[in-house]
């Protein structure tokens, strides 16, 4: 029945600006954060051992605070000794 | 009295911002308040229509900036309440004809004698904008919950931050409680949460404000109408005082409780 179809589209707006205030407050594009996130990659794995398809980098705000968060799993250098 | 400037601004135009200078500077004036308040819209004029004022116009701020007459005689006091002052904005010029420090040097002027001076601001982020900022203590930012005011409010808020003014106040205008609670309209919370900044007021969608500016009283002039009471919270806030916010859950009557049952609403 129509009356029992929410819409639910503030969660959406939401989303939606959420990215949008973000992208607008750093002027980075997602091109741009790609880009970031390629480059970031390489110089860590000059380093250390990572899988690249698990780095997650992603731009969150706190208040009207932007945070750069990036999560990068490290490849175990034991597992790969035994293998 | 030194008295406390404060700009109204919101980017994105036809948010509400014109009413809402109105409408609190009509509550601090019947409150006691000696309040100035200033068109900054040059080429756009319109607080004059809203707060009833248009027919009384001779001079106008920019009359007054360039020396054709003297501050007290472009200001036009209200109808009604006789420490309320409207300095029009020029209809014929546009924003170049006013300066940042011209806007303070007329606001320093009128400090002495008044308790707020509120300046609507014009919408954008251009001339006008920065003129109407420049003079202000305090700047409060008028936004819908809506995406595109949200962002525009968000991109005036980076500005005032740059720009390292006292930080602004946001009022949440035309808030529609019944299609919050259907998850259809960001709520006051979500608002807040995106944009980061304190409240100073959250203004429900109200017919009210629309008869109010037909006529030139604002709401706030009504004891009866829950934006004009919203309007007036903001007003004793500015002075300092504590107010509790509105419950808006409140708001439904049982006449809409009726019709939402019919499955009219």
């Amino acid at each position: 029945m129509w009356w029992f179809k929410s819409k639910r589209s503030a969660a959406s707006a939401k989303e939606r600006l959420q990215l949008v205030l973000i992208h607008d407050r750093t002027d980075l594009t997602p091109a741009e954060l790609n880009e970031l996130k390629d480059e970031l990659i390489q110089v860590i794995s000059r380093h250390v051992e990572i899988d690249p398809d698990a780095v997650q980098i992603d731009l969150q705000h706190d208040g009207r605070t932007q945070r750069l968060v990036a999560d990068i799993p490290l490849r175990s250098v034991t597992r790969r000794r035994a293998g | 009295m030194t008295a406390q400037v404060v700009t109204i601004s919101s980017g994105k135009g036809g948010v509400g911002k014109t009413t809402a200078v109105a409408n609190i500077a009509f509550a601090l004036a019947a409150s006691g308040s000696k309040v100035v308040c200033i068109d900054g819209d040059i080429g756009l004029r319109n607080l004059d229509v809203v707060m009833g004022l248009e027919n009384r116009i001779v001079y106008d701020i920019v009359d007054v900036i360039e020396g054709r007459c003297k501050l007290r005689q472009a200001m036009i006091r209200d109808k009604h309440l006789p420490e309320l002052y409207l300095i029009p904005a020029a209809q014929t010029r546009d924003k170049n004809a006013v300066s940042p420090s011209d806007m303070k040097r007329v606001c320093d002027e009128i400090r002495p004698e008044a308790d707020f001076v509120l300046i609507d601001s014009p919408a954008g982020i251009e001339r006008g904008f920065r003129n109407a900022i420049a003079p202000a203590d305090r700047v409060l930012v008028i936004t819908n919950p809506e995406v595109s005011a949200v962002r525009d409010a968000d991109r005036v808020i980076g500005i005032l931050e740059a720009e390292e003014k006292h930080s602004p106040a946001l009022i949440i205008n035309r808030l529609n409680p019944d299609l919050v609670k259907q998850h259809d309209m960001l709520s006051a919370e979500d608002v807040l949460d995106l944009l980061g900044i304190k409240l100073i007021g959250i203004v429900p969608e109200d017919e009210s404000v629309i008869v109010g500016s037909n006529r030139g009283v604002p709401v706030s002039q009504d004891p009866k109408s829950r934006a004009g009471q919203a309007f007036r919270n903001i007003a004793h806030r500015l002075k300092g005082e504590e107010v509790p916010f509105l419950d808006l859950d409140k708001q439904a009557g049982l006449w809409d409780r009726i019709q939402k049952m019919a499955g009219r609403r």
